[in-house]
């Protein structure tokens, strides 16, 4: 091994004690950021998310971040190309997926090097590299590896050289293959994890898979770990507190999967799309064995259509998809308003306009759910900002979508899709499971749209119920359902629709506001930047600054109380991860200033002075980030 | 209202359905519009087979025969343009229940709901499908449509349209999986409904392509087949349908033909004149989409909860180790 630095612990040490058995020190961690980093096809993203799971098993925090390059298979070694996973590891709850990396394990060193350009390691962070390319048959590779290396250790990185394909080859013939788990059993090592819980987990990712798999791979899991116990003369802990509850952890695009499973609803419609249809992998998978049917529609028009004609018929449908498939089911959301057609659309945002960036995160969707379609097209938007809301989202918007007759947007991102965060087991509920599709008769006279003038609400008239036989049209209709052009019916009808959406706000509650009830600034904001704003949150005023943060679920309508809790605060900012003019820029003032789409609604609605931050870097924000920029506010 | 069981089966015997049950205000469609010859063989077929107006839908898209459904005093849902045919199939999968039918016109089903009608084929559910084929655009007034034969002048070919027509026919057969195929003349009633009554006793997806005349834009367009009774090619088979014997009078040109044989379906599809009229294609044996699909058992709440629980101890975390263990 060609160490280029003394083997010794980082400077950060909380507290140290020494392991009785091998006199090793061990640093006692708060919380660590952990990066594994491969070209595409290495097992990076596995070893990643093992990791996760183990630590949550154990009963650390965690948040896990994919770190997915665009292509399928981007050419080796290519500094674009890195794939893997970022866990977060604390003792405490955790939110978000913090600040810079402390520790990165990578194969090679042009995906690491991708990593350092993207300034996702903190400075002085620990890198633990293969050592392998420095005796590569080509000249070139051994120069660019021997180059990095030299530039990351003279950027003040703390830089192992580990020789896992050496180690794992001992073991197995294809170490391309394997060596994944060799560096979860050094990470395990290293972090004092359970390796009886990592063994477990080993079986548990492999279980379709025949026990030779999950016998090597658990061979390849011991062997890292007792060369991390034999090799490293360091170590930390980050202690656990096993939660009193029983804990799930699964991403996002899984917890809306079994949010659809116990809604009760039946038909998931979808197109295949980017970053969503892992959700509907999921469902495709598990559904079936609950009676569902995920229809693999032609396009995402049809998908659409489809999951109209199936609400229309039965049971609220539900599709799922991101930006530009969100674009195409434009008319077919319009036709479920127009129809009041029970419809719950799901879109995991990603980077736009047009193909964008489909695996990076973007909250650019906004204003589209809410204004979609054409003509007054009122719909319900909303936005969970947990993993655990992205289950529970799922439920909520069926039973708005049926009991309202409603189109029913969630808006996910990328972000929330691919994390995995542990939230307390959902204990089943039967109001959660949508109703039999109601098949009583019509009482005679009554119309398919009985428009209550308070509400707007009118019994849904489904197929197969006597007396009820009518024609749904997407045109201008009355309450019989047929065509009319008149200027009075047309009125009452889009009236009606619209009064829906201030019947559903007359039932939400106030968003309440994290950090004190009043002060010098009120950050708001929605989505997945929850998790990233509430930190900021607490690192300001532990600073003993005067910020407190609401985060909205409901955008459409907006809850009450909004305009109330602005109104304590001298300053409200809004925090998205969407385009807004910089104020700072040469051309833009205030007659021209694009606000991100949060700002621009309060703005509009409530008439209160909201400014606004935000960036499209494709990546959550950081809560050290949201510091940065409340504290210059602050100071202006 | 109660009855007595045996005054309930009296009364579902004795259930029986006139045309006006199915009648539903005045269609507004042009005097002389294909329309209304298959709104009476429908309406008839209807009656006919005692379909339970409740338990009917007709699905449209946009169009003059988009307009069908609300003719029909059945379910019916008028969608949007070139959709007709994935709504109806979402009914279909939720509802097996129901009798679906699709009216779609030339320019919703072969233009902008083309890809649609491709994927339907294949999927093969147990629909009925209408193609108005009129082959212009009509409700907004005179373009030409991709059934338009090269030449067809219209507001938006002046001087003439450029393409040959798409066929239908030769299009649909070409999908794999079609299942059922047939055509029919709106001028020629009596065969009109023989053939809807046949394509609503199919199982599976079938496809009838209805030719069909527009007085309003293509007044003369089917005249020389409708003034000479030889251009048209009357398909007869007992797989098919027959012919009576005063149809058969007028009809003279008639071809003996099995719709199992696919090879000689595809060779009359292409046919252009004279105009083939009949069952060209019959397969009872491609199964339907939904049949894949559609859960055999009862969805119960308890069944779900076994189901979401069952995946929640996959990914589940126990507070306690020996439990965790279990989990794992």
């Amino acid at each position: 091994m060609n160490n280029t630095i003394a083997l010794q612990p980082p400077k950060q040490s909380v507290t140290k004690q020494r392991s009785p058995a091998r006199e090793k020190p061990v640093t006692t961690l708060k919380e660590h950021i952990i990066e594994i980093i491969s070209d595409s096809g290495e097992g990076a993203q596995r070893c990643g998310q093992s990791l996760g799971s183990i630590a949550a098993k154990m009963g650390n925090g965690i948040w896990t971040v994919e770190i997915i390059p665009a292509e399928i298979r981007p050419p080796a070694r290519s500094v674009a190309g890195a794939s893997g996973n970022r866990i977060r590891i604390g003792s405490g709850y955790i939110t978000n997926g913090g600040d810079e990396t402390d520790l990165v394990v990578a194969f090679n060193e042009q995906v690491l090097l991708g990593r350092v350009r993207d300034k996702a390691l903190k400075p002085g962070c620990i890198i633990m590299l293969e050592s392998m390319w420095r005796e590569n048959s080509d000249p070139a590779v051994v120069r660019s590896y021997v180059e990095t290396h030299d530039m990351l250790v003279a950027a003040g990185y703390k830089v192992y050289e580990i020789p896992m394909e050496k180690e794992c080859r001992a073991l197995v013939t294809d170490a391309r293959r394997g060596k994944n788990m060799f560096a979860l059993g050094m990470i395990c090592s290293l972090y004092s994890l359970d390796l009886k819980l990592a063994r477990e987990q080993i079986a548990l990712t492999f279980g379709k898979k025949n026990q030779s798999v999950i016998d090597q791979n658990i061979m390849l899991l011991d062997a890292g770990f007792k060369w991390g116990e034999a090799n490293l003369d360091f170590k930390y802990r980050i202690p656990a507190v096993r939660s009193k509850v029983p804990q799930i952890v699964v991403n996002g695009n899984t917890a809306i999967a079994l949010g659809v499973l116990a809604s009760g609803m039946e038909i998931c419609a979808m197109y295949p799309i980017t970053p969503a249809t892992s959700a509907s992998h999921y469902l495709s998978d598990v559904f079936e064995k609950v009676g569902g049917v995920v229809h693999q529609a032609e396009d995402e028009i049809s998908a659409c259509a489809f999951a109209v004609g199936a609400s229309y018929a039965g049971k609220c449908t539900v599709t799922i998809t991101s930006g530009p498939g969100y674009s195409l089911k434009q008319e077919g959301i319009g036709l479920a308003v127009m129809g009041e057609i029970p419809l719950v659309v799901v879109n995991v945002q990603r980077g736009g306009p047009s193909t964008g960036q489909p695996t990076k995160a973007e909250q650019g969707d906004l204003l589209t759910a809410m204004f979609g379609s054409h003509g007054d097209a009122p719909k319900v938007v909303i936005a969970p900002s947990t993993i655990e809301d992205c289950f529970y989202s799922i439920i909520t918007a069926r039973k708005i979508a049926e009991t309202f007759n409603m189109v029913v947007v969630v808006l996910s991102d990328a972000g929330l899709a691919t994390s995995q965060q542990p939230f307390p087991r959902p204990v089943f509920n039967e109001s959660w499971i949508a109703p039999p599709i109601d098949q009583t008769a019509i009482p005679p006279g009554s119309k398919p749209y009985d428009w209550d003038a308070t509400t707007g609400l009118a019994r849904r008239f489904i197929p197969g119920q006597p007396n009820g036989m009518h024609t749904l049209t997407g045109l201008a209709h009355d309450r019989s359902s047929h065509v009319a052009y008149d200027a009075e019916s047309n009125e009452e009808a889009i009236h009606h629709r619209s009064l829906k959406l201030a019947a559903l706000q007359k039932t939400l509650k106030a968003p309440p506001v994290f950090g004190g009830d009043d002060g010098d600034m009120l950050i708001v904001g929605w989505g997945s930047t929850k998790g990233a704003i509430e930190e900021a949150v607490e690192g300001l005023r532990a600073e003993g600054l005067k910020v407190s943060s609401m985060h909205l679920r409901f955008l459409q309508p907006l809850p009450p109380g909004i305009k109330e809790a602005m109104q304590r605060f001298k300053k409200v900012i809004t925090i998205e991860s969407n385009w807004s003019d910089r104020p700072e820029d040469e051309i833009i003032d205030e007659t021209n200033r694009r606000y991100s789409a949060l700002a621009m609604l309060l703005r509009a609605r409530y008439l209160v002075d909201v400014d606004c931050w935000s960036d499209v870097r494709g990546e959550p924000i950081k809560p050290s980030t949201i510091r940065r920029v409340i504290t210059e506010k602050l100071k202006k | 209202m109660n009855m007595a069981a045996h005054e309930c089966l009296l009364q579902l015997h004795d259930e029986h359905f006139k045309l006006e049950d199915y009648q539903s205000g005045v269609p507004r469609w042009c005097t002389g519009c294909g329309d209304n010859a298959i709104l009476a063989a429908v309406q008839r077929l209807c009656r006919d087979e005692g379909l339970r107006p409740e338990k009917t839908v007709f699905v449209s898209g946009i169009g003059c025969s988009s307009r069908f459904p609300h003719y029909m005093k059945t379910y019916g849902f008028h969608g949007i343009h070139g959709r007709a045919l994935p709504i109806a199939e979402g009914v279909r999968l939720a509802r097996p229940d129901l009798h679906v039918f699709v009216n779609t016109g030339d320019g919703d089903c072969c233009s902008i709901g083309a890809a649609h009608w491709i994927h339907a084929i294949r999927y093969n559910m147990n629909l009925t499908v209408f193609l108005h084929d009129n082959q212009i655009y009509g409700l907004t007034k005179k373009q030409a449509s991709p059934t338009s034969p090269r030449g067809t002048k219209s507001n938006t070919t002046p001087r003439g349209s450029y393409l040959e027509a798409l066929n239908p026919l030769t299009v649909t057969l070409g999908v794999q999986n079609v299942s059922f195929v047939a055509q029919a003349a709106d001028w020629i009633p009596e065969a009109l409904f023989d053939i809807v009554k046949a394509a609503y006793h199919h199982k599976g997806l079938s496809f009838v392509r209805i030719i069909q005349r527009c007085p309003e834009w293509l007044p003369d367009a089917f005249d020389p087949w409708m003034h000479d009774p030889k251009r048209i090619l009357m398909l007869t088979h007992d797989n098919g349908i027959k012919v009576s014997s005063g149809l058969a009078g007028v009809y003279t040109n008639q071809e003996q033909h099995d719709p199992s044989n696919m090879n000689r379906a595809r060779e009359i599809a292409s046919c252009i004149d004279p105009i083939p009229v009949g069952v060209l294609y019959r397969n009872e044996d491609v199964p339907c989409y939904e049949d894949l699909r559609r859960s055999k058992v009862l969805r119960t709440t308890e069944y779900v909860k076994a189901g979401l629980e069952g995946e929640f101890d996959k990914v589940t975390v126990w507070p306690d180790d020996t439990e965790g263990q279990q989990a794992a």
